[in-house]
């Protein structure tokens, strides 16, 4: 397999952890809510995730598991945040450190242990295509991301839902005034981002690398949370941010098993690099940062 | 007689100490236009609040066609029939008018489109269902707002001060599309405080003070003196004529600057020209969101230009366009932004170190250590002066009313004695009394021989004390207009473009 065909054949799965976070992050941000805990509500997911296959060996229960934790624990932030007005950023990172916290206790037992995988899903046909056919033998959990990335741009753009979830982002005085229950919807944005993180962090633990080790995340919530921002809130940017970082990741493994004469350790900044130069690039446009930026961001909401 | 439509009996509000609202009875016929007549404070909004059930009240009941009804919710005041069109519009600028509309009206977006442009053409409230509404004019939002209310099919329609946002000539086209409203059997609250409308328009006036009515009246039967009576409960202040003087030298000048800033909400500024002499008053009229925020920072040195452009904005003859704000205030300049809390005090902060803020140069501070004793002095001296209701200089500015610390922050720049006074929204939210005061300082500072620039919205308040008048819109500026040879009309012409048609 050329170096480039492997590119193509990975890039969609590595990017999946980034992706699905980043996903869920913009729908919360949209509403107006900064969650910083992405990282530690992907761990949590990611370690509920891997017990739950281990001892069942069913990834649908694994994710649906995972999914609830996250959102559990992302839900406690939406009380500290929105209930409690607590300082957004505060309660983010009081919250994320207590997920990453619980992975690693509920973790200890099952160090280095590891669960299989999922089998590819091939389209026949196009699977068969030189150079392109591994874009399309993908696992299922990549095609259904693939699907709820659709839908959630679909939603955010052309439903009513997501019409309310950007105009609560944009103005929640107007929002209430009009009627419509602030608090309740980010609320449900918050724990809708916390299930995407717990989808998330289950990829990365039982599909992409199913081998448990502490501290595994290792900053790609940070990443989605980047992704969010340098891709000014626009659904089609958050997805070629996240691809983009996932098909450079894999070339500089590529790269690093081709022998290539760098140093190994600047190779691996590579996909950090290239993905805040170009995202930062793109993002540099003042005036579609303040058409798709979140007007109230972060600020309490009360009476 | 019949069942009035909307019957308040005792209803009460209390925010902490304030009684925003004490035992107010109203009562709204069918087919009427109502006015809520009252100053700014006096428990307006907080009742139209309570009405359309943003608010619930602390006591008191409300029937609404004679059934007894406590809307815990907007959606069920508007339920019920009531809509409301507020002051400060509760549009979202990132979306389109039809998606803002469609936020409490349901149906599928083609209907809503083809529904908003029949109701615009049957109310003459034009506008385009597909536009941003961050693109839109005030008017234009207006509009929008009236026609959301519409589309709920309302039998009660409030509106907040709808016409302080427009010039005189939409006022007129508003009142025409009100006027058909009722006949086909919508009643109007109109809240307002602008005495001439009131008498136009309404059929029926409740006057609040301090939160509590002091009258029912029918407008038509009483002259402006006796409603400002009511509403203020003492005679009007009276303006004070002042004679005309020769101007002296230019201490403010503008030539030609063009500023694009980077905010697409904002508005960008084209060719614009003034110039302002010692011992004159100069003001800048227009419609709010046509460039006045961006002037006011552009002069006030908030927004700094590049080196190469800085003799676009010249003061005592030297250029600053490149200039901070502190460094203009060295020179003689001192200035007060339309936004009190935030741009012109800092709400956490006590009037005391408020004062230090821009009044630092007047010996309040020794050696880089702040004198308390100067600054309790400056600060006890601005609110005996201006007459500033404050337990004392230790008050948080952030506890103080809008009126009161707008007279703070006036007196505190007043006593910094500029040469090159420039003041953006004088009397925005200031008691008549205070307002009126604010003015008479004015004039006062011209006649001192003072170069002073106000930005109004309030035609009526430019023509009482300014020398020349130059009208701002889409970010342009118009020519000066002397104010002893200019009809408010004409000022209006230009405020909404048609002097180039008439030309």
């Amino acid at each position: 397999m050329s170096a480039l065909s492997f590119i193509i054949a990975g890039m969609l799965a590595a990017a999946m952890p980034f992706l699905l976070a980043a996903l869920g992050e913009l729908v919360a941000e949209r509403s107006g809510v900064l969650n910083l805990g992405i990282e530690g509500m992907m761990a949590l997911g990611a370690v509920v995730a891997f017990i739950v296959v281990r001892q069942s060996g069913g990834h649908a229960m694994g994710f649906v598991a995972a999914g609830l934790a996250s959102a559990a624990l992302a839900t406690v932030f939406a009380w500290l945040a929105l209930a409690v007005r607590a300082n957004q950023v505060a309660a983010g990172l009081a919250i994320g450190i207590l997920g990453q916290g619980l992975s690693a206790l509920f973790g200890k037992r099952y160090e280095s242990l590891t669960v299989p995988g999922l089998p590819k899903l091939s389209i026949p046909g196009l699977s068969e295509l030189p150079l392109l056919g591994g874009l399309f033998s993908q696992d299922a959990v990549v095609w259904l991301g693939l699907l709820a990335t659709l839908a959630i741009w679909a939603t955010l753009r052309f439903s009513k839902l997501g019409l309310v979830i950007r105009a609560v982002g944009e103005n929640p005085h107007a929002a209430r005034a009009l009627g419509y229950n602030v608090i309740a919807i980010r609320y449900g944005a918050v724990a809708f981002g916390g299930l995407m993180a717990g989808f998330a962090g289950a990829y990365a633990a039982t599909v992409y690398t199913p081998l448990w080790a502490e501290g595994m995340i290792a900053g790609r919530g940070w990443i989605a949370l980047a992704l969010v921002v340098f891709a000014t809130w626009m659904t089609g940017r958050v997805v070629f941010g996240a691809v983009l970082f996932g098909a450079v990741s894999l070339s500089q493994l590529a790269a690093q098993a081709g022998g290539v004469a760098l140093n190994s350790q600047l190779l691996a900044s590579l996909p950090y690099i290239v993905t805040i130069l170009v995202l930062g690039a793109i993002s540099a446009n003042k005036r579609l940062l303040k058409i798709n930026g979140v007007a109230s961001l972060g600020e309490p909401f009360g009476r | 007689m019949p069942a009035p439509l909307l019957s308040l009996r005792g209803l009460s509000k209390s925010y902490g100490t304030v009684r925003a609202n004490r035992d107010i009875d109203l009562d709204v016929a069918e087919g009427s236009i109502h006015a809520i007549l009252g100053e700014n404070g006096a428990g307006k909004s907080t009742l139209m609040k309570l009405i359309y059930g943003v608010e619930s009240p602390d006591a008191g009941e409300m029937r609404w066609r004679g059934n007894l009804v406590s809307p815990s919710s907007p959606n069920e005041a508007r339920s019920q029939g009531i809509g409301m069109v507020f002051q400060h519009f509760s549009l979202f600028e990132t979306l389109t008018v039809v998606e803002n509309i469609s936020l409490i009206v349901p149906g599928k977006k083609r209907a809503l489109v083809a529904r908003i442009r029949q109701l615009g053409q049957d109310y003459g409230l034009e506008v385009d269902p597909l536009a941003h509404v961050h693109a839109l004019s005030v008017g234009e939002r207006q509009r929008v707002e009236i026609i959301r209310c519409l589309m709920t099919n309302p039998k009660l329609l409030i509106l907040d001060e709808p016409t302080s946002v427009l010039p005189p000539q939409s006022v007129k086209t508003l009142f025409e599309t009100l006027l058909k409203l009722r006949d086909r059997g919508v009643s109007i609250l109109f809240i307002s405080h602008k005495l001439e409308e009131i008498r136009s328009i309404c059929d029926h006036a409740t006057i609040l003070r301090d939160g509590a009515v002091t009258g029912n009246v029918d407008p038509r039967e009483h002259d402006a003196h006796d409603l400002a009576q009511m509403m203020i409960g003492r005679d009007m202040p009276e303006a004070r004529a002042f004679a005309a003087r020769e101007p002296g030298p230019v201490l403010l000048e503008l030539a030609g600057l063009d500023y694009q800033p980077d905010d697409p909400f904002q508005m960008s500024l084209k060719a614009v020209s003034l110039k302002l002499h010692a011992g004159e008053i100069l003001g800048i009229a227009g419609v709010s969101g046509n460039g006045q925020g961006e002037l006011a920072r552009l002069i006030s040195g908030e927004t700094r230009r590049h080196a190469e452009a800085r003799d676009e904005v010249m003061m005592f003859g030297q250029p600053v366009g490149d200039l901070g704000a502190a460094a203009r205030r060295k020179l003689g300049f001192a200035f007060v932004p339309e936004e009190r809390l935030g741009r012109g005090a800092v709400p956490e902060m006590s009037l005391s170190d408020n004062s230090l803020l821009t009044a630092h140069g007047l010996g309040l501070v020794r050696r880089g250590l702040i004198d308390r004793g100067a600054e309790d002095a400056f600060t006890r001296r601005c609110i005996a002066d201006y007459d500033v209701r404050t337990p004392g200089p230790q008050a948080e500015a952030g506890a103080l009313s809008g009126g009161n610390l707008q007279k703070f922050i006036v007196g505190r720049e007043m006593e910094l004695a500029p040469n090159l006074f420039f003041v953006s929204q004088p009397t925005w939210g200031v008691d008549i009394g205070a307002a009126t005061e604010i003015r008479r300082r004015l004039v006062d500072m011209r006649n001192a021989g003072v170069a002073v620039l106000v930005i109004s919205e309030e035609i009526e308040e430019l023509f009482e004390i300014c020398d020349r008048i130059q009208v701002i819109r889409e970010g342009r500026l118009s020519p000066s207009l002397t104010v002893s040879k200019t009809r408010v009309e004409e000022v209006g012409r230009y405020m909404i473009g048609a002097e180039e048609g008439a030309a």
